[in-house]
């Protein structure tokens, strides 16, 4: 292929990926209001259109019409980097996230959806994520506002902390798959869930069930959402370092924030849950096509986010801290020689 | 032919830029703008601000950003260690465990020292 139809192609996968994205990026705060009533015995949003279902978009127009303010203390060019840079790190990651095998439009194949099947896939979730922290601390520091850089402090600590539990669960799957690609990643779980790698390391469960639930409570804090939001506990910090910033640019931290959500979602799916394979290999099931099975997979995660968030309480920032080192930290590296005395014992006994 | 797979990022970068830097410019250009007594003063819950907003803060942070580097980098090797683990089996696994068994002896001198407490009596600003 030449390079100019390989962009064109590109074009068209990343047009139909962000615009699905974007469309449930927009929605996702209804929905997440919508349950959040729910669990507290009220409607949530009614009033904008029916059920409150055009209440994102309100929100939106509301928003763009604000002012936008840049306080006087604030240092002008970080501060308007910062959710720029929020921004672009949360897009860039959805690149690499196969969201279905090969899919075929009137006998066209248009590729896999997914935009670009790079060899170092993993690693380029983990290099944007981790660029995502020098946005929170640029918001925090730019502001000119002490509650700002509590919370841009706070934030970059805690996601450092996480970040190491999350990159050590992530190992026992690439012991097992021996591949960085994502989509290596997904095919590895070909035929039926209890191939997944929540339940493999060749069927001692352990730890994958352990890698999973680590890679769980990583993406939860990374992606700052209760019971790890202290970078905004609203109770003690107004709201973090997002204090001072208003109209498109608060809106584009939550932007951020929701894709980051959907971006951890489907890595918990491709990592763990299969990607886009169906959980049993047999006729009813096999019909769906991939990408449904992803979606499927990824709202499932979604509401467990905001389940969570409408369950628990907020940890106490120390006892973030030591969560994430002295329990995850420890037990993630526990995990690591589990699975691989699990794969070296399945390989022995040939299963 | 590798190069070829970052063309489609090299466009997803694109539109990911236009999009925030559009963003930005569209609520610049559409919102209002009006002066007011002290609106443009950081935010301290209506009360005149006090001090300096980037005060210094709790050198535990900077600890904690050390700690964080020695280990993601210990992250990068094992990265490159599990991707080759099932042809270096037992071997590798061994090697693993005398690497890791000194990265958590550091860990253990960092838990020792209290670098990791948060709560401890002397600071009161975290």
């Amino acid at each position: 292929m030449t390079e100019l139809s390989l962009a064109i192609y590109a074009a068209v996968r990343i047009g139909v990926i962000f615009s699905a994205v974007m469309t449930v990026v927009a929605f996702l705060p209804w929905i997440e209001r919508k349950l959040i009533g729910r669990f507290q015995q009220r409607f949530g949003p009614y009033r904008v259109g029916p059920h409150g279902i055009l209440q994102p978009i309100a929100d939106s127009i509301k928003l763009v019409f604000k002012e936008d303010i840049i306080p006087n203390n604030a240092d002008r060019v970080l501060f308007v980097l910062a959710p720029t840079l929020a921004l672009i790190t949360a897009v860039m990651n959805l690149a690499v996230i196969p969201f279905g095998p090969t899919f075929e439009l009137f006998g066209i194949s248009f590729g896999a959806v997914q935009v670009a099947d790079v060899n170092v896939g993993i690693l380029y979730i983990f290099g944007f994520a981790s660029l995502g922290v020098y946005s929170l601390f640029l918001a925090g520091w730019s502001s000119g506002n002490k509650y700002s850089l509590l919370g841009g402090l706070r934030s970059s600590a805690q996601m450092f902390s996480y970040e190491l539990s999350l990159g050590l669960s992530v190992v026992t799957v690439l012991m097992a798959v021996g591949d960085f690609k994502l989509s290596e990643i997904v095919l590895s779980q070909e035929g039926g869930f209890w191939n997944w790698w929540i339940v493999s390391p060749k069927w001692f469960v352990i730890p994958g069930l352990l890698g999973f639930f680590l890679l769980l409570v990583s993406a939860f804090a990374e992606t700052n959402r209760l019971p790890f939001d202290l970078p905004e506990a609203e109770t003690e910090l107004v709201a973090g370092y997002h204090t001072e910033y208003s109209s498109m640019k608060f809106a584009m931290f939550f932007m951020a924030e929701y894709i980051n959500m959907i971006v951890a979602s489907s890595i918990v799916t491709t990592l763990f849950l299969g990607g886009w394979h169906a959980p049993l290999p047999y006729e009813p099931f096999v019909l769906a096509p991939g990408w449904m099975w992803f979606a499927a997979k990824v709202f499932v995660l979604l509401f467990l986010f905001i389940w969570v968030r409408a369950t628990l309480p907020r940890f106490r920032y120390d006892q973030l801290m030591n969560f994430g080192w002295k329990f995850m930290l420890p037990l993630a590296l526990f995990n690591i020689f589990l699975a691989a005395c699990c794969l070296l014992l399945a390989d022995r006994f040939a299963l | 032919m590798l190069l070829h797979d970052y063309i489609p990022i090299l466009i997803l970068a694109g539109l990911a830029a236009a999009f925030a830097i559009g963003t930005v410019l569209l609520s610049f250009l559409i919102g209002p703008r009006k002066s007011g007594d002290g609106k443009l003063d950081p935010y301290e819950c209506g009360m005149p601000p006090e001090g300096d907003p980037r005060e210094r803060f709790n050198v535990k942070f900077f600890l904690v950003a050390m700690v964080f580097v020695i280990f993601d980098i210990e992250i990068v090797f094992l990265f490159l260690w599990a991707v080759i683990f099932q042809q270096l089996g037992v071997y590798g696994l061994l090697e693993m465990a005398v690497f890791i068994g000194i990265l958590i002896m550091a860990f253990a001198y960092v838990w020792k020292k209290g670098v990791l407490e948060w709560a401890s009596r002397t600071n009161s600003s975290t």
